[in-house]
């Protein structure tokens, strides 16, 4: 019997994300007294996979195939199914990124599993097995009984945090059954975005609205976000305008994040927009419109000017700073 | 070429959410219901398929696992364009439950769009189930779509930039923002052909559901707003540090 956890990597290296994973996975498997196992596929150094034992992962299992960096959904489901079958594992959990929300379904059905995901904790009960997840983008949670065998979760991000438990681990070479006609898709063309924090991976997010006014405007902003290492996120008119690309839309039919601390800019707050940040842990608002739903869901706030409160955020930012 | 798009029937994106007294089940009085999203954007983009010059894509049908109650929803699916619309009447118990329901006919298309999520229940699951269950390909996170003979062309997000694959048929796309600029209003001409378009309700199919929701609960109200004047913004930013502490 095992939890058994999958960990991605990013050129051979781990994110807070994987160790943020880690940690959920050896506090599951520590309430299931049984042990927490990773697997990690593609090349990465022994030195990087015995990182995760720093947060309670005792055995991990690695396969440095370079054909699974291709993040082919249905080759790397089949490789998780085999060592959640050589493991013996009774919940398996993955990150709810992008590769992991196209795996867990497929690795669902062949281990038979209820999935449950973008869970933001662990288990409200073990026996019967209940965990909780937002619903309705964040106007409301459940608890969900699953009532399989074996069960997969996927973990939304900065929703567990880092717990340092370090144990001793075995790195074992993990041997799954592959064959080439396992690896369906064809990279024509791969675009990185680089020098940017990644939105899932931001702990500060900085957000702007349609009361930015226009895409030149986003400089401050911009400058505030690199000051304080954080990732840049929209309202949805934006990204429609086409001021900011799609890939920064938070809200109900964009991204749904939860940082520690998030920036709304010029952003009125409608019901869907709350719905994508609701679960930040501290919301910051400014904007014209004192009335504005935005300052229900925000801690601090200012009532006024975009274009007046950026640069003092600015000038307080490189203060605190230096 | 035959393409199948899944609709989810949810309530609208503005719905204030309420429950039961016990909390038990959601209270669906007064809710308006619309097409998922994320599988409307699915559908416009069908369309634009079906519509492009030398396309070979003969028909587009939409289906969803539901009571009587969401025909509404599919009828609205036939008024956007397409040409057919089946109903597994069932309630749709969990994600593995409904894509069981799908498997039965899925497997006769040659590309099939699936929402990357359901806008009430956030699952994630039932495209790349159904993929799984019929052993055809998927790829998730598809902002853009198009045909090349036997092959399709994708582009997906992934964790940190954006790719652009070659996939072969048949395939399930599980599509995001983006996949389509506009979803398509539907106009007065199709809302009338709709009302003639079949919609064939099927029997559901033995199966047991996975997960079942067993309590919902409602977030906790947040504290008041901390307002301060906008000519000591400077102070947001210390009260950021040494109060809340996330600096």
């Amino acid at each position: 019997m095992s939890v058994l956890v999958y960990i991605e990597n990013w050129d051979g290296k781990f994110k807070k994300i994987s160790f943020e994973l880690a940690s959920y996975a050896s506090s599951l498997a520590a309430s299931l007294n049984v042990p927490a196992v990773a697997l990690s596929l593609g090349k990465v150094d022994n030195s990087e996979l015995s990182k995760l034992s720093v947060y309670g992962i005792s055995r991990i299992l690695n396969n440095p195939d370079e054909r699974f960096n291709a993040l082919d959904n249905q080759a790397i489901a089949k490789a998780v199914a085999q060592a959640a079958q050589t493991t013996g594992a009774t919940c398996v959990v993955l990150a709810h990124n992008n590769l992991g929300k196209a795996i867990a379904p497929r690795l669902a059905v062949k281990l038979k599993a209820g999935l449950v995901s973008a869970v933001n904790g662990l288990p409200v009960s073990t026996e019967p097995f209940v965990v909780k997840k937002m619903l309705f983008t964040g106007k409301a949670f459940g608890h969900i009984e699953m009532l399989s065998a074996v069960k997969v979760l996927t973990l939304s991000s900065n929703s567990f945090g880092l717990a340092e438990k370090q144990v001793t681990a075995s790195v074992e070479f993990f041997d799954p059954e592959m064959v080439d006609a396992d690896f369906h898709i064809q990279i024509k063309q791969t675009n990185k975005v680089t020098g940017k924090v990644l939105l899932s991976d931001a702990d500060i997010v900085v957000s702007g609205g349609r009361g930015m006014k226009a895409a030149e405007n986003w400089a401050p902003l911009e400058e505030l976000a690199a000051l304080l290492g954080a990732g840049t996120a929209c309202s949805r008119p934006v990204s429609d305008e086409g001021w900011r690309p799609h890939s920064e839309h938070v809200g109900q039919t964009g991204k749904i994040i939860a940082p520690n601390l998030y920036f709304a800019f010029g952003i009125s707050g409608a019901i869907q927009h709350l719905g994508g940040v609701s679960s930040s842990k501290v919301i910051v608002a400014v904007n014209k419109d004192p009335d504005a739903p935005i300052f229900e869901a925000a801690d601090y706030g200012i009532v006024g000017d975009v274009a007046k409160v950026l640069p003092q955020f600015i000038e307080a930012v490189k203060e605190i700073k230096s | 070429m035959k393409i199948l798009v899944l609709i989810g029937n949810v309530p609208d994106t503005t719905t204030k959410i309420k429950f039961n007294a016990d909390k038990t089940a959601f209270d669906a009085n007064g809710v308006q219901w619309i097409i998922n999203p994320w599988d409307e954007l699915a559908l416009t983009r069908a369309m634009e398929l079906k519509e492009a010059p030398g396309s070979t894509v003969e028909t587009i049908v939409v289906a969803n696992v539901g009571r009587s109650e969401t025909e509404g929803t599919l009828r609205k699916a036939l008024a956007i364009g397409a040409d057919k619309a089946i109903r597994v009447d069932a309630d749709p118990l969990d994600a593995a439950y409904v894509a069981t329901q799908l498997a039965r006919f899925a497997g006769e298309f040659d590309l099939v769009f699936a929402g990357i999520e359901a806008s009430d229940y956030n699952g994630n699951a039932v495209g790349g189930m159904l993929a799984e269950m019929l052993g055809i390909n998927s790829v998730s996170a598809v902002s853009g779509l198009n045909i090349e003979g036997s092959q399709v062309l994708v582009n997906r997000e992934i964790d940190g930039g954006s790719q652009t694959l070659g996939v072969s048929l048949p395939l399930l796309a599980i599509v995001q923002k983006g996949i389509a600029k506009e979803p398509r209003i539907p106009a007065m001409r199709g809302i009338m052909m709709a009302r003639t378009k079949p919609l064939e309700v099927l029997q559901p199919v033995d199966a047991q559901p996975l997960t079942a929701i067993r309590t919902f609960e409602m977030p906790q109200p947040k504290a008041a707003c901390r307002k301060i004047g906008e000519d000591q913004a400077k102070e947001l930013i210390y009260l950021l540090r040494d109060e809340a502490k996330v600096l």
